[in-house]
């Protein structure tokens, strides 16, 4: 099947039952995005599906056929992302094993609401589950990465 | 997971072809529920049907009387579609409140609605404005379709295509959401139509969907008590039923005061 990944087509065999994680991480080797609890509830798989935040422990390959998918590795160019930036500025992170999900839709909420008030981002990143910073800098850091996005498109 | 074959198709007749034409098939919509049930071994599937990519299950329209729903239409898109929000404003915050922005990205109204969760919001919002199921062989009343946990009046191999919902005047839902999963721990939808008819329905507190005729009463004289009696309330490590139906009161008092005040 065919799947386009950070900006690379990529013609590869996949099985049927094949994860879009696994896909990810065992086919193309791309190991920044973590599987955390397999449930479809702590976020750390997630990844951006046609600009989409998805859960990739819970989506087959084959439901991802032709579109395009952005993994933690596809963020930075030659600089880190605005939003890698403001993580690591902001320490929101500790363990970092969620790092790259909370990135990820922290990207695809700021995509949406490029200005999001504390509870615009409680809720945008209910989906991701911390146990270590106790969300505070995690918050600081959104806040943070909204103001740079900000700034460079102003 | 076990293996199986993976189906996709554009058209429904192609995906009941596939169906029949295979043993121990099940049909895939967001895979929200079904592929974890899957990776835990509940459900072992020789072949997925893939009903997400059909375009007749996409649509999104209103009549005057209607709003009418494609099966596929994902959570996102009908909490932030403005014929819904115009229509059934009560709906679209619905469809916000489930689960978290990433589930709300894949996960489909057929797939809830045909899944009947116990504690899932669509039924609610289904059964408050007198939603018809519209399948590949018939068309099915809400009060015909939620037939119990996690049951159905859907056959083996019946595909749901529209939800076709009776435009209200005023509709609103109260949700109080279990921490973990973010289904409901209760949820009450209200639907007021002309000429006084008063709908309330009831999530997560018996073993399926209801109508709260008391509320519905209570809704027009206040002076009516909010009980709760039925014999299939639940109570788990999440809550008890007496908590849950002290829930169900608190949200059925929010919901009415949210009509009151639009």
């Amino acid at each position: 099947m065919q799947i386009t990944v950070n900006g690379q087509i990529q013609e590869l065999p996949v099985k049927d039952n094949t994860l879009l994680i696994d896909l990810i991480r065992d086919q193309l080797h791309l190991t920044g995005t973590h599987s955390g609890c397999d449930t479809t509830q702590c976020g750390c798989c997630t990844v951006l599906m046609d600009q989409v935040a998805v859960k990739s422990c819970t989506v087959l390959a084959r439901q991802a056929e032709g579109t395009s998918i952005q993994t933690i590795e596809g963020l930075a160019t030659q600089d880190l992302h605005p939003v890698q930036e403001a993580f690591s500025e902001e320490h929101g992170l500790q363990c970092g094993y969620c790092t790259p999900g909370m990135i990820m839709s922290t990207v695809y909420l700021l995509q949406r609401n490029p200005n999001p008030s504390d509870e615009q981002i409680i809720e945008g990143l209910a989906g991701n589950i911390c146990r270590c910073t106790g969300y505070v800098n995690i918050i600081k850091a959104v806040k943070s990465a909204a103001k740079k996005m900000q700034e460079t498109n102003a | 997971m076990n293996t199986f074959q993976y189906h996709v198709t554009n058209q429904i007749t192609l995906a009941k072809d596939t169906f029949v034409s295979n043993e121990n098939a099940r049909f895939l919509s967001g895979g929200m529920t079904l592929l974890p049930s899957m990776k835990h071994g509940l459900i072992q599937p020789d072949h997925l049907i893939d009903l997400s990519k059909i375009p007749d299950l996409q649509v999104l329209f209103e009549t005057s009387e209607h709003l009418t729903i494609g099966a596929a239409m994902k959570h996102d898109q009908v909490a932030n579609h403005p014929i819904v929000q115009s229509a059934i404003p009560g709906l679209s915050y619905l469809a916000s409140q489930i689960g978290d922005p990433q589930v709300r990205a894949r996960g489909t109204i057929g797939g809830s609605i045909a899944n009947n969760d116990p504690s899932a919001d669509y039924p609610a919002g289904a059964l408050a404005l007198k939603a018809t199921m519209v399948t590949d062989r018939r068309e099915i009343p809400a009060e015909d379709f939620f037939t119990g946990f996690y049951s159905t009046a859907l056959e083996e191999g019946e595909i749901l295509s529209q939800i076709q919902f009776a435009k209200p005047i005023k509709s609103a839902y109260a949700k109080f959401k279990q921490a973990a999963s973010g289904y409901a721990l209760a949820g009450v939808f209200i639907a007021v139509y002309p000429q006084q008819e008063i709908r309330v329905a009831v999530t997560g507190v018996g073993a399926g969907v209801f109508r709260w005729t008391q509320a519905e009463q209570a809704f027009l004289n206040p002076k009516i008590n909010l009980s709760i009696e039925r014999d299939d309330l639940i109570s788990d490590l999440h809550a008890s039923s007496a908590y849950r139906v002290n829930m169900a009161q608190v949200l059925f008092k929010r919901a009415f005061e949210q009509i009151q005040n639009n």
